[in-house]
């Protein structure tokens, strides 16, 4: 399943975007603790297409998508 | 020597059903076919996905027909807008390899990667492996010296597959294409197959070992274009990436929501169909010459007839006079109608120097041209439907068509 999600991120001085917190609906925040990998990737499990951030939360690591300025997760 | 260019042909595998299973993994993995809408009476077969093609579900046949060859078909409607970001984003993948990329329709283009120190066939299996993994869908390549036999070779296997077709060698054109039947070739449909059987030509092979002389008393100067075709001499370059084609015309046709049965339903949808076209032309800043009108009815017995216009014209009433002169010209309801299709050709800038006439009113002619700019404004602001002639009000199940914003992808030509 696709879920959309609210991001906090941050433009670097390069004009790079990273995400740095996930915000819940439910009012909880996911710091992002690191970002491991920045590519184009398409998710399978979702069904979307969009720069692909892989991002350790808490010890788990999970793909973070921005899709069109959206981000969403794949949630299962 | 002779210098071979290495040209790949990219072609995506059953786009549409292909964009739609991925955007939609619960269809994934299911026969699913893509079609228009059966209300509106555009309920055909659009494309379909590798599992669907194994019942013998065929592109362009009625979804009822579809579904008797497979009754578990999935049916999606089509999402024109993802079928086009996806396109886009193929294209900008083949840019990062060259400035050469042409596109032919929203699925395929042809790559130019000559003088690349890496060979056609590497380039294309990495352009293979990234689309599959960056887009989620899967493309197959054709590798060979010339446009035509790239994209024979992006036919010859599918899906997710390479194949090269070499000037010489295991791979060489004379075994690879020359045993392909005939119509396999590009611009061989219907009636030129017909001809070529009777002359005794099968195969594309046969076709290029004839005599161009034989072949051009029989079809023409498209004979000598399909023998150099058939014989690697095509040497058509491919298009600059963002170089775009020069319009060569501006059409619109559609499917109507009942038949047409007499001359007031078909004045409805000409004037629909002119004043989209018309509004397309004046949009990209032309006149037109040229008036063609495309007919097809109730048994798809088809038909088009073409006529000129006094005076070039991007005015709607011009367009629609002459296309309803040409129907009523040429059509006498023995049949009800299907469909109906409006074209234009002949085109000019808008701004070359136009010889007015002596013995006709210029003036009412540019009075109707503000008439014409004023509804644009309104049209583009508050809607196609925001102003109309009323008497498309005496139908309005049957004038509710919006080719103008409906239409946002149009079918394009080799030459």
């Amino acid at each position: 399943m696709k879920k959309y999600v609210s991001v906090t991120a941050k433009f670097d001085e390069d004009g790079n975007l990273l995400p740095l917190t996930i915000n819940w609906n439910d009012g909880r925040k996911f710091n992002i603790d690191k970002i491991t990998d920045i590519r184009f990737a398409s998710s399978l499990k979702s069904g979307g297409t969009g720069m692909r951030y892989t991002c350790s939360i808490a010890n788990h690591t999970r793909y973070l998508y921005l899709e069109d300025n959206r981000w969403f997760i794949e949630s299962t | 020597m002779i210098i071979l260019r290495t040209i790949l042909h990219s072609d995506c595998n059953g786009f549409y059903a292909s964009v739609e299973s991925l955007l939609h993994p619960e269809l994934r993995g299911k026969p699913l076919a893509v079609a228009g809408d059966a209300e509106n009476r555009h309920g055909i077969i659009l494309a379909k996905n590798e599992e669907a093609k194994k019942y013998g579900v065929k592109t362009g046949e009625a979804i009822w027909i579809a579904k008797k060859k497979c009754p578990e078909l999935q049916i999606s409607e089509p999402h024109f807008d993802q079928y086009m970001r996806y396109s886009k984003l193929t294209k900008q993948m083949y840019a990062e390899y060259t400035d050469r990329v042409e596109s032919f329709g929203l699925d395929e283009a042809w790559l130019d990667v000559t003088g690349n120190n890496r060979s056609g066939y590497e380039i294309a299996r990495e352009i293979k492996e990234r689309v599959k993994y960056e887009l989620g869908i899967t493309v197959s390549i054709g590798v060979s010296f010339n446009k035509i036999f790239a994209k024979l070779g992006s036919d010859y296997k599918k899906p997710d597959a390479i194949t090269k077709i070499d000037f010489e060698g295991k791979d060489s054109y004379k075994t690879k294409i020359w045993q392909l039947p005939c119509e396999d070739l590009l611009y061989v449909g219907r009636a030129t197959k017909k001809k070529l059987h009777t002359m005794g030509i099968y195969t594309i092979g046969d076709i290029a070992v004839t005599h161009v002389n034989i072949l051009k008393s029989n079809l023409g100067k498209w004979g000598e274009t399909l023998h150099s075709f058939a014989n690697g001499l095509d040497s058509s370059p491919v298009a600059q990436f963002d170089q775009r084609p020069d319009v060569k015309s501006i059409g619109n046709s559609t499917t109507t929501p009942r038949d047409l049965c007499n001359y007031e339903d078909t004045k409805m949808i000409i004037h629909i169909l002119c004043d989209s076209v018309s509004r397309r032309l004046r949009e990209s800043g032309f006149r037109a010459g040229t008036v063609t009108i495309s007919v097809r009815d109730k048994e798809l017995f088809s038909f088009t007839r073409q006529g000129q216009l006094k005076n070039f014209s991007n005015h709607t009433k011009d367009i629609r006079d002459k296309a309803l002169e040409l129907f009523r010209n040429n059509y006498s309801f023995k049949k009800p109608v299907r469909s109906l299709g409006v074209s234009v050709s002949k085109l000019i800038a808008d701004s070359a120097p136009l010889q007015l006439s002596f013995f006709e009113r210029e003036d009412k002619h540019i009075r109707e041209e503000n008439l014409d700019k004023a509804l644009d404004g309104l049209k583009n602001r508050f809607g196609s439907f925001a102003v109309r002639p009323a008497f498309l009000m005496k139908d309005v199940n049957l004038s509710l068509i919006n080719p103008k914003d409906d239409h946002i992808i149009h079918p394009v030509g080799y030459f």
